[in-house]
């Protein structure tokens, strides 16, 4: 599905991303772990098409495509989802306002038939109640005055509504509490399918108690250093990224 | 081949899509002759068969005119002197009289509005909008084509409430006490350059009456459609609500795209007595010229209420979109003690667009209170102002202000501006004003893009949000027209 | 506006250059000052310099094509100089007047001394100055001296900065430009001890008295130097202090200019300072206003590299009939710089206050954060605030703001503090100091900052 080949990226000059090879097929979900500052976000920001980071060698097939030679929304239209570490405050725009544009932008780039009001609101409704959010909470600027948790579960939220093909969940349990954290996972877990893939990038192997990963890559110094199944993510837990040359004392 | 015809068919459509109301109808007109003397006044209002009060009026504002200076020196604004002498100061489709029905209208001016988009056959209107959720159904319109108004919807219904809504020209013999009372006591015929030239060649515009404790049924609305070319469009609004009623009133405006700019220089007066509401809402959508600024309308419009009474409320909303140059402080006079004024004003401006408006909120009574929120959104090369006043007077014991000025700007050539004046002279007020300039982040761009949104989607989304406070204070009639209109005007400016 | 309130442009945009005869000016007004002019010119200092003479004469022209503002210039719409001109001002004399050294304000600890220029009615008085403890290279000097033993240190900025264009008031300090401080810091070189400059009018019992003191200042770059300005009143006559100051601030440097003006209640005390910040620059500004009947300070500062820092501050307390105008420019001509202002004040009696603050950010100045804020506080019936901030935005790559509020004391916070038992005079006095104490925390210098802190008090307790 998707397949990156020596990818190599650069911010303000500054080479971030040193050769990443990684090939991710549909059903499997991969586990990205690594320091701070290791390029994690940086990797997603570049699957996703963010501007700002220059490529400077490899490449990105995504289903057969050039990845990186689309716009972000194109690619968003071909069912890459970005789950936002930090999800951005619109203040204005009503929840279900940027979600059915949304839909509908992508469904529009597919081919298909828009939905209406009320299909729309039947659809959102049901995957809220899975999520545990109010329709209050769809009723509400983007974001705005969201906390933590309820950022994430939002994210969440897109994510069911849109129904992605590669989901990339970038530090979501970041700001989370157990009990919020068990919430999102279920709607990730939810979504699990034999056509869906995920990355899961994560600092902690927390997360992957709730969202089992079937590989687990270590990302550090621009590089996946090590690939594993998900005991790997056990054995970092344990010994830390000091393997990697990477002290992390707190 | 293909890709080049492609591109040419693409810039088509959305080049028309942009100024969709750029059409002109083709219909015989009374045009009087070019040039501004003593005698366009006369035969203006010979042809309006006025009484010699109102000739008198006409003529004193005329003199005065003439020893005015066309104020260059303080708005933020430019552009080459206008000759008055080189435009008609009178322009009507030709009519054999006054028609008594729609039936007697001309079918082509009948089209011109439903191309526009405007329901004249009251029939429709009831037809189309009634059942849905037990709103009131229906909106009342006078439709102002070039310098006369041409037919005036729901007439008889609002008449057996006692309220008056029909052209001003036909107030002036249907309720002479009412026009001469009003007419020129919140914008006298001395006030302003434009307001002045405008008290002495007004050709047309709305007048309406809401009698004591009247609530007006259905929003009333005007819609000013500029034809001819080389005419200049001086309507003239008065609106009184008397104690205890309520009106909301809509206007709405448009213009055939030409390559010479046109002048509209309107006047609206309102008075709101004891108790009194009046909300005005208006979208302008006059055509702004083209993307290299060639054309468009100079609109140059003086709008002032006078909140009389005691808790009288007058309430301005505009989203300003259209127009080479706008120049409008739409303001409030809060005499009344308890009275309230509001000012929400969404104002774009694309290429190479001007606008320089705001408000003015003169606190006179006891426990008076206004709001001002405006967002100002500026693109291409495009500049804006937002010019103000909040003036608390000595009196106004307890007056309260609050003010709201935000700028966005898109891309890099163009401008925002803020000038706002706060004065006041009694401590017990309290003035409040916040403004704040920045553009559109990059993050909220992205996001909605990564959510599958386009560039320009993104960005109609966003000012959207930006402009939601003002936004919602607009009828539902016109709340959706004008989202559509942020989207619209804003094509062209990202990417 | 839409009404006859009109006001007339003299905007500093790019938009507009200087005409020869503006409108919102008063030519006539300029006579009585072109005469006093005309006699005196020969024995100012300086005069046998070609450019010096040049320099008086453009001040002179440019002061007779405008005589002073009216209220129809826009940057005076709510300043009247009219007083002025039916006052007839005749210009300062040398006298010998009782000001004695130990009496003269400072904002240092007691028994200690510093650098210090002493100036009475505009003239330098060298036995009230010192240049002690100055480190080597720095010159601290007045401009009469400058003009006859220095020229060579005066002429390459003298006039550069503070031009007459439209500012009248400006054009006629430069045509009696004689004397005032001047200050050069060479590279590198960081002043330790703040340098004091000591404003004193005296004027006459017999007629109204004007001067124009002039004041540069010049840091080079990696220099720095704290300096405090006082201005203070001693006699009963009328006197118009119409000053005009030129600040240098080279890259990387950093000019922490502090100012107390509390000049009698016969005082007109008109203010231009124009400052340039280089690069990395720092250029900090904070005034604090008492005194005078009518006094504006004008202060007009632009960046002139990447990554500059202006800070204009000041608190006002102004009583009476007194009149206080407080107006800004700060022109973000360059990318990437900060600027910030904070302005407090409050107002008693009749006295009004004005505040006109423009933030220019011209197109291609990205990245410029533009911050200000002002506050005032009415304690009267009859008090007056006018307010005109003011931004205008050639670039989009920016944060600009400004707030500005207008009212009384907090009732709920009276009624707080009543409640714990403090009385309703006390209370008010503990908020209105608290509110201007937020003003004085723009000053970073600590020792002025409790200096300031302490005429704030002495003020308040004279209520």
């Amino acid at each position: 599905m998707i397949e990156i080949k020596n990818l190599h990226a650069t911010v303000d000059g500054k080479e971030i991303l040193k050769g990443i090879n990684l090939t991710i097929r549909p059903g499997e979900v991969h586990a990205i772990m690594g320091p701070n500052g290791s390029g994690k976000s940086t990797l997603s920001y570049v699957l996703a098409g963010r501007e700002g980071y220059e490529i400077t060698k490899g490449s990105v097939e995504y289903f057969g495509q050039d990845l990186l030679a689309m716009e972000p929304e194109e690619r968003a239209g071909a069912g890459v989802f970005l789950a936002f570490q930090y999800p951005v405050e619109i203040p204005g725009v009503a929840n279900t306002t940027f979600l059915k544009s949304a839909l509908n932008a992508i469904r529009k780039q597919r081919g298909e038939q828009e939905l209406d009001a009320m299909q729309f609101l039947k659809l959102v409704r049901e995957k809220t109640k899975a999520l545990n959010m109010t329709d209050e909470m769809l009723k509400r600027a983007v974001n705005v005055g969201f906390s933590g948790g309820e950022k994430k579960r939002n994210e969440t939220l897109q994510m069911a509504v849109l129904q992605p093909k590669f989901a990339i969940l970038d530090e979501t349990d970041s700001g989370l509490d157990i009990d919020a954290l068990k919430i999102v996972a279920e709607g990730v877990n939810a979504l699990r399918s034999p056509e869906r893939a995920m990355l899961v990038i994560t600092h902690y192997q927390r997360l992957l108690d709730y969202i089992v990963p079937d590989y687990v890559h270590v990302l550090a110094h621009g590089k996946i250093q090590r690939s594993g199944g998900k005991e790997l993510a056990l054995e970092l837990e344990k010994n830390g990224y000091a393997e990697f040359g990477v002290n992390e004392a707190a | 081949m293909a890709a080049t015809t492609e591109t040419v068919e693409q810039v088509r459509a959305v080049t028309e899509q942009k100024y969709k109301y750029g059409f002109t109808t083709d219909i015989e007109s009374d045009v009087a002759p070019k040039g501004l003397n003593e005698d366009t006044v006369r035969f203006i209002s010979a042809k309006k068969e006025e009484p010699e009060w109102l000739l008198e009026w006409r003529l004193k504002a005329f003199r005065a005119w003439q020893q005015m200076e066309e104020p260059h020196h303080w708005a933020k604004l430019s552009y080459p002197p206008i000759d008055y002498q080189d435009a008609h100061y009178y322009a009507a489709p030709k009519m054999k009289a006054r028609p008594k029905s729609l039936d007697e209208v001309d079918p082509e001016l009948l089209k011109t509005y439903e191309k526009l988009g405007i329901p004249l056959r009251e029939q429709e209107i009831l037809a189309g909008v009634e059942g849905s959720e037990g709103r009131s159904p229906a909106v009342a319109v006078d439709a102002v084509f070039d310098s006369v108004s041409v037919a005036t919807t729901f007439k008889a219904k609002l008449e057996e409430m006692g309220i008056i809504f029909c052209a001003i020209s036909e107030a002036v013999h249907k309720c002479p006490e009412l026009v001469q009372k009003y007419l020129g006591s919140v914008v006298p015929y001395t006030d302003n350059f434009y307001a002045t030239l405008n008290s002495a060649v007004f050709t047309d515009g709305s007048f309406v009456y809401i009698p004591k404790g009247v609530r007006c049924p259905m929003e009333l609305s005007t819609y000013f459609r500029i034809n001819q070319a080389n005419t200049g469009q001086f309507e003239r609004t008065l609106i009184i609500a008397d104690e205890g009623s309520y009106v909301s009133y809509l206007e709405g405006c448009t213009a055939p795209k030409r390559d010479e700019n046109q002048l509209h220089a309107a006047v609206v007066e309102l008075v709101a007595l004891d108790d009194a509401q009046i909300k005005y809402s208006t979208v302008q959508n006059w055509y702004p010229g083209n993307e290299e600024g060639v054309g468009g309308i100079y609109n140059f419009v003086t709008k002032r209420g006078a909140c009389r009474g005691k808790n009288s409320k007058i309430s301005w909303t505009q989203v300003e979109t259209g127009s080479a140059i706008t120049w409008k402080y739409p303001s409030c006079i809060l005499q009344g003690d308890n009275s309230v004024g509001e000012f929400y004003s969404v104002a774009i401006t694309n290429n190479l667009q001007q606008a320089d408006t705001g408000t003015k909120m003169i606190h006179i009574g006891k426990n008076t209170r206004s709001t001002i929120v405006s967002k100002g959104i500026s693109a291409g090369r495009a500049q804006q102002t937002y010019r103000g006043l909040v003036k608390i007077l000595p009196k106004a014991e307890g007056a309260r202000n609050h003010t709201q000025c935000d700028s966005l700007l898109i891309g890099d050539q163009c401008g925002a501006h803020t000038v706002p004046y706060i004065e006041s002279r009694n401590r017990t007020a309290r003035i409040e004003h916040e403004a704040t300039t920045a553009k559109i982040s990059e993050d909220q761009l992205f996001y909605c893009r990564q959510r599958g949104l386009s560039e320009e989607d993104a960005v109609s989304l966003i000012v959207n949000g930006f402009c939601k406070e003002v936004l919602k204070e607009l009828p539902m009639e016109f709340a959706v027209e004008a989202q559509k209109l942020v989207g619209i005007s804003l094509e062209g400016s990202v990417g | 506006m839409a009404t006859t309130t009109t006001s007339h442009g003299t905007s500093p945009g790019p938009s507009r250059a200087p005409e020869a005869a503006p409108r919102g000016f008063d030519p006539a007004t300029a006579r009585p000052f072109l005469e006093q002019f005309d006699r005196l010119k020969a024995d100012l200092p300086g005069g046998s310099l070609s450019w010096v003479r040049d320099l008086r004469d453009q001040g002179r022209a440019r002061f007779a094509q405008l005589g002073f503002p009216t209220v129809k210039n826009e940057s005076w719409r709510y300043t009247n100089l009219r007083a002025l001109d039916k006052l007839a001002f005749q210009p300062a004399v040398a006298a010998e007047t009782g000001v004695r050294f130990d009496v003269l304000p400072t904002v240092r600890a007691a028994g200690t001394s510093g650098p210090r220029l002493v100036f009475v009615d505009g003239r330098f008085r060298a036995e009230l100055s010192s240049t002690a403890g100055l480190p080597a290279g720095v010159e601290l000097l007045n401009l009469a001296d400058a003009l006859t033993h220095k020229p060579d240190l005066v002429g390459e900025h003298l006039g550069r900065l503070a031009t007459p264009d439209d500012l009248p008031l400006v054009a006629l300090n430069t045509a009696f430009l004689a004397d005032g401080p001047v200050l050069h810091v060479p590279q590198g070189v960081e002043v330790a001890e703040p340098v004091e400059l000591v404003f004193v009018s005296v004027g006459s019992d017999e007629h109204p008295t004007s001067f124009h003191p002039r004041t540069l200042i010049v840091a080079e770059d990696n220099a720095r130097v704290v300096i405090v300005e006082h201005h203070v009143g001693l006699g009963t006559g009328a006197t118009l202090s119409n000053g005009v100051g030129e600040v240098f601030v080279g890259a990387n440097a950093s000019v922490h200019h502090y100012k107390v003006q509390r000049e009698h209640t016969n005082a007109f005390h008109l203010s231009h300072t124009a400052a340039k910040v280089g690069g990395h620059g720092v250029y900090d500004n904070f005034i604090l206003t008492t005194g005078a009947k009518l006094s504006r300070n004008e202060v007009r500062s632009t960046f002139d590299g990447e990554h500059g820092d202006i800070h204009v501050s000041g608190a006002y307390m102004v009583r009476g009939d007194q009149h206080v105008d407080t107006s800004t420019f700060i022109d973000h001509a360059v990318p990437c710089c900060t600027s910030r202002e904070v302005y407090k004040g409050v107002i008693d009696d009749t006295a009004r206050a004005v505040f006109q603050g423009k933030i220019l950010v011209r197109p291609g100045a990205q990245k410029t954060d533009g911050y200000q804020q002002n506050r005032a506080l009415l304690l009267s019936e009859t008090a007056e605030i006018d307010a005109k901030p003011e931004l205008e935005i050639y670039a989009d790559d920016v944060k600009c703001s400004h707030g500005a509020t207008a009212g009384e004391l907090d009732d709920q916070q009276l009624f707080y503090l009543r409640a714990r038992g403090i009385d309703k005079e006390a209370a008010r006095g503990l908020l209105i100091g608290a509110f201007l104490a937020e003003a004085l925390d723009e000053i970073p210098e600590e020792g002025v900052r409790e200096a300031f802190q302490a005429y704030v008090s002495a003020w308040q307790n004279a209520r």
